[in-house]
């Protein structure tokens, strides 16, 4: 295991160690984070990265192949732009979680606070507490799921992500509603939890979605959403 | 962009240590605003009733001697005075329109940057490292402030656009955003009588507020009125007397995190700004909701007790 302590070494350090370290996986912990930005970002292999505390802004954005576990709280866009691999908050997130991603799992143990999963095209994230007003704002593929409630203007403009949640929601976002839950999402939905290692199951969520009538959806190019 | 800090000490023994406190939320939020910085810090009241003026020559350089000789002969009383760095603070008697109207005849350079029992403002252009060395924050004592470094995007660059700003007796406020209608909302209050330091947008929201509290709503109502009013991006910390608050516009694009223990409150646009603070490893952290008021008084917790 290697060991970076930021309060004697860089996040530039950090960044450029973990982008050194060739495509073999190694298991690195961060040490006294502070809540400083952009920690162990644009990781392009399947390494184990340990931050040992409260994480700042952007943390594990544009990740790729590698785990990455945040023992505290996490600043805005945590994950932005996430193309695979996994990235587990032990604490609540802020903003914008997951901002625009592309693949891989985000895991937020605690809440996540607003516009999360904003504009996300295909990330799987999983929030075990609630989450803050236009959650899933402009989403267009992935699954956003709420263990917890949802506020205001949940799923605003989405396109086609699926967004299922366990709790409460508040008033929903322009074009977004309530959608069977059918066997499919079911089978689905257990998948997901399963591998976030949550200890619900599926039976209590709800599923909202697109009514489609925001964006021109054509049903023969569903395959292409 | 800007950053803004606030710290609301709940355990009075705190109170020797909170420029202290302050000083490293400010300097970490340098990369936020590195044009200027500014910080209102609620501290010991004067005797006999009097109050503090805080005087800003930062637009020219200023005898404070002759300052308090005249003074003296316009109240009819012995003045007392201290000098941080450009600023002075005047401990006067509560007669402030004849204070006000005295500076603003014979010394028009001089900028009030606060007035109040407990409140001091200090404010300047440069780094918020230099700044806080320049004006002692380390040293001061109180129990609560507020801070800002600010990054202009609306007004010019001066210790008078500077944040915090004060817009009533005791009652201060910092922002981070942009308000899309202060040239209207100022406008209106000019027509009340409402007078204004800078074109700033900041002060605009500052006077709204206490021309609010000034018709005699609480600060919860003043502050509910303002997200009816206002229109823009904000996240406002305030201080007042006793009390101190947060606000986010509907929207909440412009970042805020709270922490609180048993000890203190905290705010800051970052986490890291409070990561330095003792006893945020078991403090409660969360993101404050979009238009809610959050605030804090050492009244309200002395009630609970």
């Amino acid at each position: 295991m290697r060991t970076i302590d930021l309060d004697t070494s860089s996040v530039r350090e950090l960044n450029a160690g973990l982008h050194g370290a060739g495509a073999a996986p190694e298991e690195w912990q961060v040490l006294h984070p502070h809540g400083k930005h952009a920690l162990a970002v644009g990781l392009e292999a399947a390494h184990k990265v340990s931050i040992d505390g409260h994480a700042g802004y952007y943390c594990g954005g544009m990740n790729k192949e590698a785990d990455i576990t945040v023992k505290g709280q996490c600043g805005k866009g945590l994950g932005e732009n996430i193309m695979s691999g996994t990235i587990r908050v032990e604490g609540n997130a802020a903003e914008a979680v997951g901002a625009s991603g592309h693949g891989g799992l985000i895991v937020i143990e605690g809440d996540a606070s607003s516009r999360c999963g904003i504009s996300m095209k295909g990330v799987d994230i999983v929030v075990k507490g609630s989450v803050g007003h236009m959650s899933g704002f402009m989403a267009q593929a992935g699954n956003l799921v709420v263990c917890g409630d949802a506020d205001d203007d949940l799923g605003d403009s989405i396109y086609e992500a699926r967004i299922y949640v366990r709790g409460k929601t508040g008033a929903l976002g322009a074009d977004c509603v309530e959608k069977e839950m059918t066997p499919e999402h079911v089978t689905a939905l257990n998948q997901i939890l399963k591998r976030a290692g949550m200890a619900c199951g599926a039976a209590a969520f709800r599923r909202y979605g697109s009514a489609r009538k925001l964006y021109n959806f054509d049903i023969d190019n569903a395959e292409n959403y | 962009m800007c950053g803004i800090v606030g710290l609301f000490l709940k355990n009075p023994e705190l109170d020797n240590s909170l420029g202290h406190l302050l000083t490293p939320m400010l300097v970490e939020m340098t990369e936020r605003g590195p044009d200027s910085a500014g910080f209102a810090v609620y501290g010991p009241q004067p005797p006999q009733a009097r109050l503090k003026y805080t005087l800003s020559g930062a637009d020219g350089a200023c005898d404070w001697p002759s300052l308090a000789a005249d003074l003296e002969q316009l109240l009819e009383t012995e003045v007392e005075y201290f000098v941080r760095a450009n600023h002075a603070v005047f401990i006067l008697p509560a007669q402030e329109a004849q204070v006000r109207e005295f500076i603003a005849a014979r010394y028009p350079d001089l900028h009030i940057t606060a007035i109040g029992s407990q409140l001091e403002i200090y404010k300047d252009t440069g780094l918020p490292a230099g700044v806080a060395a320049r004006f002692g924050l380390d040293g001061m004592i109180g129990s609560h402030a507020i801070g800002h470094t600010r990054m202009a995007t609306e007004s010019g660059i001066s210790g008078k656009h500077s944040h915090p700003f004060c817009s009533g007796r005791d009652f201060s406020l910092v922002h981070n955003g942009s308000l899309s209608n202060h040239n209207g909302v100022r406008d209106k209050l000019r027509h009340e009588g409402v007078t204004f330091d800078s074109d700033n947008d900041t002060e605009v929201a500052a006077r709204y507020i206490a021309h609010r509290l000034g018709r005699g709503r609480s600060l919860n109502d003043a502050l509910q009125d303002a997200l009816m009013e206002l229109d823009g991006f904000y996240t406002f910390a305030i201080g007042s007397a006793d009390g101190f608050a947060v606000l986010r516009d509907s929207i909440a694009a412009k970042p805020a995190v709270l922490a609180e223990t048993g000890d203190w409150v905290a705010m800051a646009s970052e986490y890291r700004a409070l990561a330095a603070l003792p006893g945020i490893e078991q403090a409660r952290i969360w993101e404050p909701k979009p238009a809610t008021v959050y605030s804090w008084s050492h009244e309200r917790m002395a009630r609970a007790a």
